[in-house]
């Protein structure tokens, strides 16, 4: 589900006091199960000397939905923008917060205020200087402070309760209660004061600055000459190509047109291996066969663990990923680090004798009949759902695909509730509550209508927490309960390939969703 | 005179009835623009806020009638996904199809003719069985497997031109037309085929008739007869065909736009229709059937000038 | 005359073709090498063998029986559309045609607009209502295909109603639904044969058309179209996967097409 809130960060790293634990090991070494493909994984000893200048198309999956940084929602959006715009503070590769428009804060014990300092000399790719009133129009604009607006344009700044200019270099902001986590949101871009064509002609401080673009087909920027971060960005020019499909990004990679893609299949990795480096990481997403626990027959626990012990999530990830993926077994992938429980993986083996016997013990020893709803634009989720029809038939369950668009799939499968089970992939900003607080009972985005008393209590209890030892103790034991549920079928974490130029160097994978395009240069 | 005017009254029904039913259809598919708008964990008061914000809470004939009053004044209303002037979206994108579906056209106009002609001349050898034949296959192949297979042969294999390297006709017109020529390629072949079958068989029945035996009798030679007297006669059908193609080209450019990566508003109308954006839609579908229904009327203006015995029913 | 022979040899090999489908599609709906959603890991994007005629795709499914259902699902799709499109088009064509007037005016617009819609555009509208089961697209399909049928029918209705023949029926007594059916329909049969495999043609496009653009038949379900969709990705490392399915599209429209050749004589 590439459709989350933008900016997603590791904001607990600071939230939970968890010192030097770097929860978002998703370097590109990790995933070496590839089986005797010839991907070489860049494990970035090639250090060869930057070289400044030169030009880049990089090819991208999805349109963009808005320019404007606090109204962009797509995940896809934010890959992009990420090189456009900056916050107060911005994500590592490593998934550490470091400051950007700010050049230094402080947050108070109780987390209550939040003191940042403006950096010196910085200024926006209009060439004016970033002044503390573009900072604080910035917050309020995303708090929705300002005059006219009703709601808050990032939710999380709700919690904001004032914004205090204590000098020209100074800002202050008080918050409702204390909360430790807010550091994470405040990646949000700062614009400047009143610019109203945000959403024509986008300006903000990042490494490039907006030339033009062109919906449906690409958006070009150029390096901003005046950036803070001396040295950076290696290239002059990068354009982003919107492509229809990996089908005929294939053909633009292979012809040539394309220099950087990072959303390869297996397939196309192993074609184009000779051709281009083929990076391997993780894409952050929890995939899963997500069960409508409100419909029959997945109301009954049984139903559910039985289809968990037919669906067998290494042979999906060898037939549609040449192996590549790991293997998850709740509501959580392993960039988390000490909160994800690996354990849960292993509840459910593949055991259709187990199943059928679960399937006789719910009432249905003759199987029953199910649709999958798949959104038609993400092939992978598709070609996962045809293994898993072919792997249910295993106990008689005859299920049928439903392909739709990813508009009907929003309004009917994930607000109206109306489906039996899906294929997607859940991403998520790097915070354990963001990935778990929807299987709340009265949660409003719980799509799949999970409840369980015990569920309720313990996620309110790790909510409210503030020791680092018991947050980590309650969501892992949440993890527990939805794997020892079934609350849904859940996959694998897929990898993410990334086919780049064998003259292109600088690529990092990052804990969130962004495209960092700075760091990239020509050897 | 007369003509034109009532030609021009039924256009603008034929229009509104188009646009009255793509309003109409956006009624009864599941979705909600708000959702791909304000993201999908949003609130109810924010959907609420928004859709009265955009004036969607307003009764469904309220809507349209305002629509078509903006249309007329020639505001084409924002998009809902892009938050940007829907004239602004498709001046870019329009010109891409519209070009598209132009240079495609003149392909089957200029190799259509000819080779009808030929092979009608042949029909009869030997060489001219073979030819139909491969004129018969071409025609099967479907535009969006021959677009891959072009940028297959040319593209990656002879390296004639590169997949994906769109120039725009901002910056080059030569290099757009260029550009153009495969995906254009890859949409008239199958329709010219068809085309040179008509021709064809239109030549092949006319030289049956009565008058041709008189000319020949005449002592006019083979090719006298061809140009002078069947071609003529034969061209009546064949400016039917291409009348009725026209909307057929217009729909492959849709196809071929995405095998080839061209900015055209194919993927716009595509995407749209998914984002359930329904004023870009809307527009879409008036200015495509507005291009279909005048290159119609062209057509039967100029089926009046090829044949003045055509008169009003 | 002189050109007789060689069109009857269009139709000879236009039903001969048309023919060997037919009886492979039978033959596809009994039996089939392998169950044609299988998929076996470790015989990926293999090249045609002696164990898979047609090698195998992506997910290790045996290409042979897939062309064989494909080729099953395509063949429904078409004649059904075709089918549904030429009765409401007679249906519609000879009422307009025949009786004229107002309700030929309104008919004839909406069946303008329809035409001016290009196909794949109303294709996308009506699914996203309809949804995108077999049975639906064939409607959506049927729905589209009315007009070109209506229009013919009408075109001959108007034409043959004036002749000699319909005034003789009338002034014999005949009802207005005996002559439409009985006097005049059995004389556009010529026109609506050429019709009606032109439309065969058509919906056999229209259906790998919107496979294309992922609105047609539902995976894992086979059609020529969805397959030819699917084997774009891997035309580099299994030209094979492209190569039966476009072939079987071809000789099917090729078949149809010879036939109608044929039947111009």
């Amino acid at each position: 589900m590439k459709q989350t809130r933008c900016y997603k960060v590791c904001r607990l790293l600071f939230a939970a006091g968890l010192l030097a634990i770097t929860l978002c090991g998703c370097t590109g070494d990790k995933l070496g199960n590839g089986q005797g493909t010839s991907v070489s994984v860049d494990d970035s000893t090639t250090q060869a000397e930057p070289k400044k200048g030169g030009s880049v198309v990089v090819g991208i999956q999805q349109d963009l939905d808005s320019l404007d940084p606090h109204m962009a929602d797509a995940a896809g959006t934010s890959e992009v923008l990420f090189n456009i715009f900056e916050g107060l503070v911005k994500p590592d590769k490593d998934g550490n917060l470091i400051p950007a428009v700010a050049s230094k804060y402080e947050i108070s014990e109780d987390g209550m205020t939040y003191t940042f300092t403006l950096r010196d000399g910085i200024t926006f790719h209009s060439g004016e200087p970033v002044t503390i009133d573009d900072v604080i129009y910035s917050v309020n604009r995303c708090a929705g402070k300002l005059e006219g607006q009703e709601a808050p344009l990032v939710s999380a700044y709700s919690v904001i309760s004032q914004v205090n200019r204590l000098d020209d270099h100074t800002v202050e902001l008080v918050l409702e209660n204390g909360d430790t986590e807010l550091i994470g949101y405040l990646t949000a871009a700062i614009i400047p004061k009143d610019y109203e064509k945000q959403k024509e002609a986008p300006v903000g401080t990042g490494p490039f600055r907006f030339v033009s673009y062109s919906p449906q087909h690409s958006f070009v920027m150029e390096a901003y000459d005046g950036y803070w971060q001396k040295g950076l960005p290696y290239l002059d020019k990068v354009e982003f190509r919107i492509v229809a499909n990996t089908d005929s990004a294939m053909l633009e990679l292979k012809g040539g047109s394309i220099d950087l893609y990072p959303y390869l299949t297996s397939d196309q990795a192993r074609e184009l291996s000779g051709q281009m480096e083929v990076l391997v990481g993780t894409s952050n997403l929890v995939q899963a066969l997500f069960l409508n626990n409100a419909e029959k027959p997945f109301d009954d626990v049984r139903v559910r663990q039985a289809l968990a012990c037919l669906v067998n999530p290494q042979e999906i990830m060898d037939m549609v990923a040449d192996g590549y993926g790991t293997e998850i077994g709740s509501n959580m992938f392993p960039a988390f680090g000490l909160y994800y429980l690996e354990s849960t993986k292993d509840l459910y083996e593949p055991d259709v004798d187990r199943a059928k016997a679960l399937l006789l013990e719910a009432g249905y020893p003759d199987g029953f009949d199910m649709t999958i709803t798949v959104p038609s634009n993400y092939q992978f989720h598709v070609d996962t759902a045809q293994v898993i029809v072919e792997e249910l038939k295993q106990a008689n369950i005859r299920a049928k695909i439903n392909l739709v668009e990813w508009g009907t799939w929003l309004s009917d499968v994930y607000r109206g509730k109306q489906y039996q089970s899906t294929v997607v992939g859940l991403d998520s900003d790097l915070a354990p509550k963001d990935l778990l607080d929807r299987y709340h009972s009265t949660a409003r985005n719980n799509f799949v209508s999970f409840s369980d008393e015990e569920y309720d209590r313990v996620l309110e209890e790790a909510m409210a927490s503030i020791d680092g030892a018991e947050k980590v103790e309650k969501y892992q034991r949440l993890q527990q309960i939805l794997a020892e549920n079934a609350a849904s079928v859940y996959i694998q974490d897929p990898a993410k390939l990334v086919a780049i130029k064998k003259d292109l160097s600088g690529y990092e994978f990052y804990p969130v969703y962004v495209l960092d395009m700075a760091m990239i240069y020509y050897k | 005179m007369k003509q034109i005017g009532k030609k021009t009254i039924t256009l603008i029904i034929t229009l509104l009835l188009i646009s009255f039913a793509a309003f109409l259809a956006f009624q009864v598919i599941p979705g909600d623009p708000s959702l791909s708008v304000l993201g999908m964990d949003a609130t109810e008061q924010q959907i609420a806020a928004y859709q009265k914000q955009m004036g969607l809470d307003r009764p469904m004939p309220v809507r349209y009638v305002s629509w078509v009053w903006d249309f007329v004044r020639g505001d084409l209303g924002d998009s809902y996904h892009y938050g940007t002037s829907v004239g602004g979206l498709l001046g870019d994108k329009l010109p891409v199809t519209l070009a598209l579906t132009a240079v495609s056209f003149l392909f089957i106009l200029g190799l259509s003719i000819p080779f009808g002609i030929l092979m009608a001349r042949f029909a009869d050898t030997r060489f001219g069985r073979l030819v139909n034949v491969v004129n018969q296959t071409l025609m099967s192949v479907p535009s969006f497997f021959l677009g891959v297979l072009l940028i297959l042969v040319f593209g990656l294999m002879l390296k004639w031109f590169t997949p994906g390297e769109y120039i725009s006709y901002r910056e080059s017109t030569t290099g757009f037309l260029l550009y153009l020529i495969a995906p254009a390629a890859a949409i008239a072949i199958p329709k010219t085929a068809m085309v040179i079958k008509f021709l064809r068989s239109s030549v092949l029945e006319q030289r049956k008739k009565d008058y041709v035996r008189t000319a020949y009798s005449k002592g006019n030679t083979d090719n006298r007869v061809l140009f002078i007297h069947v071609l003529k006669n034969s061209c009546i059908p064949v400016i039917t065909i291409l009348g009725m193609i026209i909307a057929d080209t217009m729909a492959g450019s849709i196809v071929v736009e995405q095998v080839f990566n061209l900015p055209g508003v194919g993927r716009l109308l595509v995407s749209s229709i998914g984002y359930r954006d329904y004023p870009v839609v809307q527009a879409i579908i008036v200015y495509i059937a507005s291009a279909v229904v005048i290159v119609n009327f062209i057509v039967d203006m100029l089926y009046r000038l090829a044949d003045p015995r055509i008169r009003e029913e | 005359m002189r050109y007789f022979g060689k069109k009857n040899t269009a139709l000879t090999a236009g039903i001969l073709i048309s023919a060997v489908l037919f009886a492979v599609m039978l033959i596809g709906v009994f039996y089939t090498p392998y169950e044609s959603s299988k998929m076996n890991g470790a015989e990926k994007f293999m090249a045609p063998c002696a164990r898979h005629l047609m090698g195998t795709d992506n997910f290790g499914r045996d290409i042979f029986s897939r062309v064989l259902e494909g080729l099953g699902t395509t063949f429904f799709v078409a004649v059904s559309v075709t089918l549904f499109g030429s009765l409401f088009g007679v249906l519609l064509g000879a009422i307009t045609g025949y009786f004229g007037g107002i309700l030929d005016e309104i008919l004839m617009r909406m069946n303008d607009a329809l035409v001016a819609f290009p196909s794949i555009l109303l294709a996308l509208v009506f699914i996203s209502i309809l949804g995108n089961k077999v049975y639906q697209i064939i409607l959506a399909l049927g729905i589209i295909f009315i007009p070109s049928f209506a229009r013919i029918v009408r075109g001959e209705f108007i034409r043959q109603k004036e002749l000699d023949y319909v005034k003789s029926a009338r002034l014999m007594g005949a009802g207005h639904f005996r002559i439409m059916f009985f006097h005049i329909l059995p004389n556009t049969l010529p026109a609506l044969l050429s019709a009606i495999t032109v439309g065969f043609n058509n919906a056999v496009l229209a259906e790998a058309g919107m496979s294309y653009l992922g609105i047609g038949v539902q995976p894992p379900d086979a059609s020529l179209g969805r397959m030819l969709a699917e084997a774009q990705g891997y035309l580099f490392s299994a030209p094979w996967y492209a190569l039966y399915p476009g072939v079987v599209i071809i000789l099917l429209i090729l078949g149809f097409s010879l036939i109608n050749e044929g039947l111009g004589a």
